[in-house]
């Protein structure tokens, strides 16, 4: 495509005075812009929460412990403890590693929660090595796939269906 | 033979727009008139192809072509027809083909309402749209292409995502989002197209292309607030923003937009402000581009990117080209955007409006740093970070807050001088109604800064937008002696523009009364029940009646039936179930809301024993959460006023 030729800016348009910035515009809004990206960067650095696996978070040591993280892995086989009456859920969260967190939360465990499903558990690790949660969500898969056999809902829920035999 | 004419077509459309586009304004920009009808019929012929394409997928998906890649992605033969027709825009592939659409249509409609007007601004601006439509072809004859052949073809297929089929809002918020995103490469042509013919100074481009940008702005916020509605109707969460991503994708170009409805004003009343328009044009079109990269190249992984591709380089590669091609352009015309007038004293509206576009420009900037940070940090440092929800409302509430003054004392402004005993007499009200309404919530409990600052900043906005329709009326009936609604009919059709503005402004006050009680007001309470037991939150008693099962074509239902409960007497019966469809691993919740004028009981079935024993709800009370689609529409019919054609001119 072609440009417009234009002449080159040679002076002011007639009744349009010259147009220029006085120091103290300019000063002002470099002080401005300055402010501005020192506030982002500050609230993004207080704000960031790592995604982490229990390897990584246990390779933290102590500095992974008191901040907010999002913990990332499966469900250890076996491991899930649940009180109905206190909605005291404990379960451990482990890796292709082994490594594993033990995990404290409060409330009903999601429909899908079960042995061996991917969650992702929000929350800080105390020093006591214990994971206090303050969300937990079984993962989403992007990629829909037939459940395997077995992993059918329909199979779990057989006695809730109408029509299809209890 | 379906896939045939609609592979042809696009490849058609594909030559079409490359010649209208490229070829014909060079030949324009050389003095050969016959070239303006080659290109206005570039852009018809580019409508009527891509049409064909659009049905031609249609129609494969409603007779289960599965030889068709994207049918054998998204159909089903279980699927319901209304559910099978709009996954059209269910997926990658072919919400790009819907986007071609509505471009398409778009260019159309432009070209052929300013089909008279002489001079070069219409044609170039014609042929940028075709540039546009030519990356939309590209995606669409390469790499996201609909029409693959499937072979051998499946028998079947697995359906939409079951998080699109499982609410009647996933027909209403994508089509509105592309009609916004869309709409706004209509401004960004006119700009760059006057760029091209030379009068990027004059404000023609911004006359004409006034009603296409509130067009665009009304569908856009609409599309939001839809948005909004279906997270709500449909993850279950009680919750209608997150700062997903996603979310933020479709909100920050509404904000640049925002800033350019009002900037406009200074340019056409004053002469101020062309380089920064014609910036803010380019940045909303590029942002719309960006946020069509960050949904649909599965960049970002979060609750709406159910798409992976390799597009995404595409993509980066288009928006490169329109900010160096932009850049060079603007900086070949600085001398005709430079400013005629100068702003005469701090108190005037068009300050106001300066004030209005520095503090959406941060919003902007603030969401977009948040929205892009993880990719950058991914890319660096190789660590993977979310940022989470408390740096957006940290950042942006005092903005928020500041936004909310600025609406307010706008319009209480003249333009040019206003005097600052004038402002004081008429901001009163305002500032009664706005102390007020933070008495009355700190009264009801509420003790965060900015909630409390939310609410008595909206109610002084809210005030003196009111207070300006008050002072037409009484004036209307003091000169004509008219009965007060028919004052308020005449006052709002003879300042259709000015008065739609206002009606805007109280449809956002509206929203942010329904955001800021919600958040700060709401609670829930989650609890195991067995039939007959009775969860109590409030005023709100929750029965468990019982747990069943249905069987339905396309899914499975899980469901609860719980009563309201009021003086032993059920009040209303709501029914939150969990819809298994057979392609997901895991249940799409499907909560239960009935609304009143004052809020909603949100309750969601969180888990159930297997033999209907037991069901465990969490309810949840959403004050004033009824408002905020309201004002959505308040906010549309806002749109519709000021942009609506007028006949008679004050």
């Amino acid at each position: 495509m072609t440009a417009p030729n234009s002449p080159p800016p040679s002076g002011a348009a007639p009744g349009v005075p010259p147009r220029r910035r006085s120091p103290f515009t300019v000063a002002a809004l470099v002080a401005l812009i300055a402010a501005f990206a020192w506030l982002i960067w500050g609230g993004l650095n207080k704000n960031v929460v790592y995604f982490l696996e229990p390897h990584e978070l246990i390779a933290k040591g102590p500095g992974g412990m008191g901040v907010p993280v999002r913990l990332g892995g499966l469900v250890r086989a076996g491991s899930v403890k649940w009180d109905a009456a206190t909605r005291d859920l404990q379960f451990d969260v482990t890796d292709t590693t082994g490594m594993f967190i033990h995990v404290k939360s409060t409330g009903v465990p999601p429909q899908m929660f079960r042995d061996n499903i991917g969650v992702v558990v929000e929350g800080k690790l105390g020093n006591d090595r214990v994971f206090d949660c303050t969300g937990l969500m079984v993962k989403h898969s992007n990629e829909y796939r037939a459940p395997k056999a077995g992993e059918q809902p329909k199979n779990m829920y057989k006695s809730l269906m109408k029509g299809a035999g209890a | 033979m379906t896939r045939l004419i609609a592979l042809d077509s696009l490849w058609f459309a594909l030559v079409v727009s490359a010649f209208g586009g490229v070829v014909a304004p060079l030949m324009l920009a050389r003095g050969n008139r016959k070239w303006l009808s080659v290109g206005q019929g570039a852009v018809y012929a580019n409508f009527a192809l891509v049409t064909v394409a659009a049905l031609a997928m249609i129609y494969a998906l409603v007779t289960h072509d599965f030889s068709i890649s994207y049918v054998a992605q998204v159909g089903s033969r279980a699927t319901p027809l209304f559910y099978t027709v709009i996954s059209l825009w269910g997926a990658l592939e072919g919400s790009i083909l819907f986007w071609a659409w509505v471009l398409s249509l778009y260019s159309a409609l432009v070209v052929y309402t300013n089909r008279n007007r002489p001079g070069n601004l219409v044609p170039y601006a014609a042929s940028t749209l075709l540039v546009v439509a030519l990356f939309f072809h590209i995606l669409l004859t390469g790499p996201a292409n609909p029409f693959h052949l499937v072979s051998p073809v499946p028998p079947d297929g697995p359906g939409p995502n079951p998080l699109l089929q499982n609410h009647i809002l996933m027909a209403v918020h994508p089509p509105l989002l592309y009609l916004g995103y869309v709409g706004m490469s209509v401004p960004f042509s006119f700009g760059i197209g006057a760029l091209f013919a030379g009068e990027g100074g004059s404000d023609d481009w911004i006359r004409l292309t006034r009603r296409w940008t509130l067009l665009a702005w009304g569908f856009l916020s609409a599309a939001i607030i839809a948005g909004m509605w279906w997270s709500y109707e449909v993850l279950g969460w009680g919750g209608y923003w997150a700062w997903d991503p996603v979310e933020n994708a479709s909100f920050i170009p509404w904000l640049t937009a925002t800033a350019f409805l009002h900037s406009v004003m200074v340019q056409e009343r004053r002469g101020m402000l062309k380089l920064w328009n014609m910036n803010l044009v380019v940045g909303t079109f590029v942002l719309t581009i960006l946020g069509t990269f960050l949904t649909r190249s599965g960049i970002i992984s979060s609750v709406h990117a159910f798409t992976q591709g390799t597009i995404g380089y595409y993509f980066l590669a288009f928006i490169a080209c329109v900010l160096v091609g932009s850049a060079i352009l603007v900086a070949g015309n600085s001398d005709k955007l430079r400013t005629e007038g100068r702003f005469d004293t701090p108190l005037s509206r068009e300050t106001i409006f300066l004030f209005n576009n520095l503090f959406l420009t941060v919003f902007m900037f603030t969401v977009l740093v948040g929205t892009l940070f993880p990719l950058v940090a991914e890319a660096i440092r190789g660590v993977k970070v979310s940022v989470g929800e408390p740096f957006f409302n940290r950042m942006t509430l005092p903005v928020v807050v500041a936004l909310l003054f600025l609406m307010g004392v706008g319009p209480a402004l003249p333009w040019k001088r206003g005097s600052a005993d004038a402002l004081r007499k008429k901001t009163v009200p305002g500032i009664v109604a706005g102390v007020a309404l933070a008495v009355v919530v700190l009264a009801l409990g509420a003790r965060s800064p900015y909630g409390v600052l939310a609410f008595a900043f909206g109610g002084f906005a809210a005030a003196l937008n009111i207070g300006e329709f008050a002072e037409g009326v009484r004036a209307r009936r003091a000169a004509h002696g008219e009965a007060p609604l028919t004052a308020l009919a005449r006052l709002v059709a003879a300042n259709r523009r000015r008065y739609g503005g206002y009606v805007a402004h109280l449809g956002i006050f509206v929203v942010a009364l329904g955001v800021a009680a919600s958040s700060t007001f709401r609670t829930e309470r989650e609890a195991t029940l067995k039939p007959g037991e009775t969860l109590t939150l409030g005023r709100v008693n929750a029965r468990l009646k019982d747990v069943w099962g249905r069987e339905e074509p396309q899914r499975d239902v899980i469901g609860a039936t719980v009563e309201l409960v009021r003086d032993g007497v059920v009040h209303a019966t709501l029914t939150p179930r969990m819809n298994i469809y057979p392609m997901s691993q895991q249940p799409v919740p499907t909560p239960d809301v009935r609304s009143t004028p004052l809020g909603d009981t949100y309750i969601n079935l969180m888990a159930f024993a297997q033999d209907g024993s037991t069901a465990t709800i969490k309810v949840i009370n959403e004050p004033l959460v009824p408002w905020i689609w309201l004002g959505g529409g308040v906010i549309c019919l806002g749109a519709v006023l000021a942009g609506w054609p007028a006949r008679r001119y004050a």
